[in-house]
């Protein structure tokens, strides 16, 4: 659709076909929330995500100020459990995902040489539907006591017995919600992916960031059912009194963790395959070298995409699942390291020999590279069954999965927020900021979580709430917590550098465009974006396209510059191209789905005013006009009930 | 479709397969959970007291016979022929309608027996997973009532076949779930208390 989008001026005046019209953008706040532009709500996605990364970095603050010394007493134990099952929700769902789908938003669409994704409406929807859950999840503070079963919800635990609190019918709920906007942001971005590149932009001509991501739309489509159908179990059981995890009755409590873990396991390379896209687009340029081995590095991930499957059961070694179970998904997980350690030697190797330099962007590459190294490693000694038994359920395992995801993915997701700034705002972050928020934040992360590796081994259990003294637990957990006050310092590096960086680029001419020497597509537009992206369609022929427009060989086989950046990137002047037209319904259907979470959990006469919102603005959403009948469509309708626009539109 | 895409399927096909093969999981898991649990009748009545084989074959043969009216349906506004397609859309719609009559009948009867949501896991797996097909039925029926609606305010015509083409994908998948349903609760020999 879009690239096929004319260049001619839209028609003056607008004739809406159906009843309703459709808002015109305009500016402030009513730009945004009806905005169906995939920057804008990629940068509403990063915004979303920062604010929960910075509430589940509180929470994280205040389980470490509960453990710094024995018999802590800042938190009890039940808000301790609340506290620490929502720091994994918040980290998880509401900061880490989202984080990596503003990335996705915003950067795959320029990637592939496209002005919108494939549904521009439904990507507005999956967002404001993920903040509607990202809101209600949270709620539960006020309403009754946050989940406190853990972001695994093990049932039975976590059913109306051992659980009895409002809490984790918040998170059965609250995640179905955030659900739902994951699996219709992945059909979107897949089918963006699949059929909107640009003339000549072949699959294997696709940066390696946006192959991750393709990986990771198709991880989420599969894997979000098997977490939806668990949550409505447990929702049926704690709701209506369903028998999935009453063991009195001959249920099997493994059920939940088979179908949490098969999501559960997908979800590790959901969280951590954003973060290679993004340093294997970083890596690069700042070695001034081609990816090393780019078929190795896309095919690995794709093998990362199918093994992940094959993994789930290594969260359960030691539930009893017998041993053959256990000797299958030991080998299995044991494999799965393979794809992982090519990339880990591809990105080194694309390092080897280039000329690096080691800006803000680089070194958080780096920290990737070599902390999620340490928790690769940690990870397989998890795969040697024996020694997981000895582990379980320790601070070992804390360890591990902090360095995967702390050292993996947040790592990674700085790296992309200091390498594409400029892209999207227009300016840079002051680079030697960068770099000292760089090393604040590896200095306080080894000192978090290093020691926990420690205090596993001796045999600290995760999830207790306290500790007696006498277990030589006390001198670790106090530099844990140090530690934790150290990230959290450079958290508050990073947000200054934003402040301060923001305040010296105003009045300022935006950055010229490319800044890094880049080499994909999306640098071909100038900086900040142009709401219409490109002015002209890009034609591909090779991988990398926007360095080879810059560099060729002369007769020696020397690189030689051949043209400067300015010349080869647009100046983003276009006029009259065709864009989607904003909508409130995407807002105003987000806006329902709570309300039928508090109905189901207070009082059914709430269910009321939200599958009113939800029935109007989906049929409302329906027959909203397209704004120029005549034109191209700027829009299309993926699911059941938004098929039938056509019908009503055309 | 007028526009070009990349692999030539139009973005909302692509995008209905994409979702079909998500749903697939969705039963995969539900499926999964009554196969645990088919056994687990505790002291209520078990799959092979209660079930009437012969009734819901009727009913899951009324379902197939939507999915071939709604080939029809399809059929008949590819050539233009409106009246027939309205015809067509609108026996489909009602023989999902049977189906879940049926299903509401079944449902009611087996409560009247002694088997409730919450008697057992055996019989809260299999209200959940019927309970999700018939859910699902029923948004196709809306569905095709609201095609049949545009169709009578005259906007559905030749150009929107494709419409058509993509609801049905999802009513025939709906179908051939319930094959497999069908034979995985009903058809399997059933344990009797």
């Amino acid at each position: 659709m879009t690239d096929t989008m004319s260049e001619e001026t839209p028609t003056e005046e607008q004739r809406p076909l159906g009843v309703y019209t459709r808002p015109k953008g305009g500016n402030g706040w009513r730009d945004w929330v009806t905005t169906v532009d995939h920057k804008k709500i990629g940068i509403l996605y990063g915004a979303a995500a920062l604010f929960f990364f910075i509430i589940g970095g509180i929470e994280a603050l205040l389980i470490r100020l509960q453990l710094a010394t024995p018999n802590g007493t800042v938190l009890g134990a039940e808000m301790y459990n609340q506290v620490f099952t929502m720091h994994g929700i918040t980290m998880i769902f509401l900061a880490a995902m989202p984080l990596a789908a503003a990335f996705a938003n915003y950067l795959i669409p320029l990637q592939i040489g496209a002005r919108d994704v494939a549904f521009p409406r439904l990507n507005a929807m999956s967002f404001w539907v993920f903040l509607a859950g990202g809101i209600f999840i949270n709620l539960s503070w006020l309403l009754g006591g946050a989940p406190d079963g853990g972001w695994f919800g093990y049932a039975p635990n976590s059913g109306i017995v051992f659980s009895p609190s409002v809490g984790m019918d918040f998170y059965a709920i609250g995640l179905q919600i955030t659900g739902i906007a994951s699996l219709v942001s992945a059909i979107n971005l897949t089918v963006t992916i699949l059929n909107m590149r640009a003339p000549g932009m072949t699959l294997f001509k696709m940066p390696v960031f946006t192959w991750m991501l393709f990986v990771v739309q198709l991880l989420l489509v599969f894997a979000m059912p098997v977490i939806a159908v668990a949550l409505f179990l447990l929702m049926f059981s704690r709701q209506f009194g369903a028998n999935f995890f009453n063991t009195e009755m001959g249920a099997d409590p493994l059920l939940w963790q088979h179908l949490f873990w098969i999501f559960g396991h997908p979800e590790v390379y959901i969280l951590i395959l954003p973060s290679f896209g993004i340093i294997s687009e970083v890596i690069p340029t700042f070695s001034r070298k081609p990816i090393f081995g780019y078929d190795f590095m896309v095919f690995s991930g794709i093998a990362i995409g199918f093994m992940g499957w094959g993994v789930w059961a290594h969260h359960m070694f030691a539930s009893g699942i017998g041993p053959l179970s256990v000797a299958a998904f030991s080998i299995s997980t044991m494999f799965i390291a393979v794809p992982t350690g090519v990339k880990i030697l591809n990105w080194i190797a694309t390092m080897w020999g280039g000329r690096v330099k080691f800006s803000a962007p680089m070194l958080f590459s780096v920290g990737v590279i070599s902390m999620f190294t340490i928790g690769g490693l940690s990870g397989v000694t998890h795969a040697l069954s024996p020694a997981d038994t000895q582990q379980t359920d320790t601070y070992y395992v804390v360890a591990h999965f902090h360095y995967v995801i702390f050292g993996g993915i947040i790592f990674g997701l700085f790296a992309g927020l200091y390498f594409w700034w400029p892209k999207v705002f227009g300016h840079m972050l002051d680079e030697k900021m960068g770099k000292i928020n760089f090393w604040v934040m590896l200095v306080g992360f080894n000192m978090t979580f290093g020691p926990m590796h420690v205090l596993g081994l001796q045999g600290m259990s995760r999830r207790i709430d306290t500790y007696s003294p006498g277990f030589g637990f006390e001198a670790w957990n106090m530099v844990a917590t140090i530690g934790s006050f150290i990230i959290a310092l450079s958290v508050l590096i990073f947000l200054i550098n934003v402040v301060v960086s923001v305040k010296r680029a105003k009045g300022q001419p935006p950055c010229p465009p490319d800044p890094w020497d880049a080499r994909s597509l999306e640098w071909i537009t100038p900086n900040p974006t142009p709401e219409h992206n490109f002015d002209e369609i890009p034609t591909v022929e090779s991988l990398d396209e926007f360095w080879h427009r810059k560099w060729g060989t002369d007769d020696e086989g020397q690189i030689v510059r051949v043209a400067t950046a300015e010349e080869v990137c647009q100046d983003g002047t276009a006029t009259g191209v065709h864009l989607p037209s904003p909508s409130y319904w995407p807002l105003i259907f987000a806006i329902g789905l709570p309300f039928l979470g508090l109905g189901l959990i207070f009082n059914l006469w709430l269910t009321l005013p939200g599958a009113i919102l939800i029935v109007v603005s989906l049929y409302a959403w329906i027959f909203e006009p397209v704004d120029d009948p005549d034109g191209p469509h700027g829009e299309h309708h993926s699911d059941k009930e938004e098929v039938s626009q056509e019908a009503s539109d055309v | 479709m007028s526009e070009e895409t990349t692999t030539g399927l139009s973005h909302n096909k692509l995008a209905m397969w994409v979702f079909l093969g998500s749903e697939c999981l969705l039963f995969g898991a539900l499926i999964s959970t009554y196969l645990l649990y088919r056994n687990k009748f505790y002291d209520g009545p078990a799959p092979g007291d209660i079930f009437d084989i012969p009734f819901t074959s009727v009913s899951s043969f009324v379902l197939l016979m939507s999915s071939l009216t709604m080939v029809l349906a399809l059929s008949a506004l590819q050539k233009g022929d409106i009246r027939n397609n309205r015809l067509w859309l609108l026996t489909t719609a009602l023989l999902g309608a049977v189906f879940i009559g049926g299903q509401v009948y079944e449902f009611t009867t087996f409560i009247r027996e002694g088997l409730g949501y919450t008697t057992s896991p055996f019989s809260s797996a299999f209200f959940t997973l019927t309970g999700f097909h018939g859910v699902h039925v029923s948004l196709g029926i809306v569905m095709i009532m609201s095609l049949l609606i545009s169709s009578y305010r005259g906007k559905l015509t030749k150009k929107n076949t494709e419409t058509v083409e993509i609801i049905g994908l999802y009513w025939h998948f709906v179908d051939v779930v319930w094959i497999i349903i069908f034979t995985v609760i009903y058809l399997v020999p059933n344990p009797t208390s």
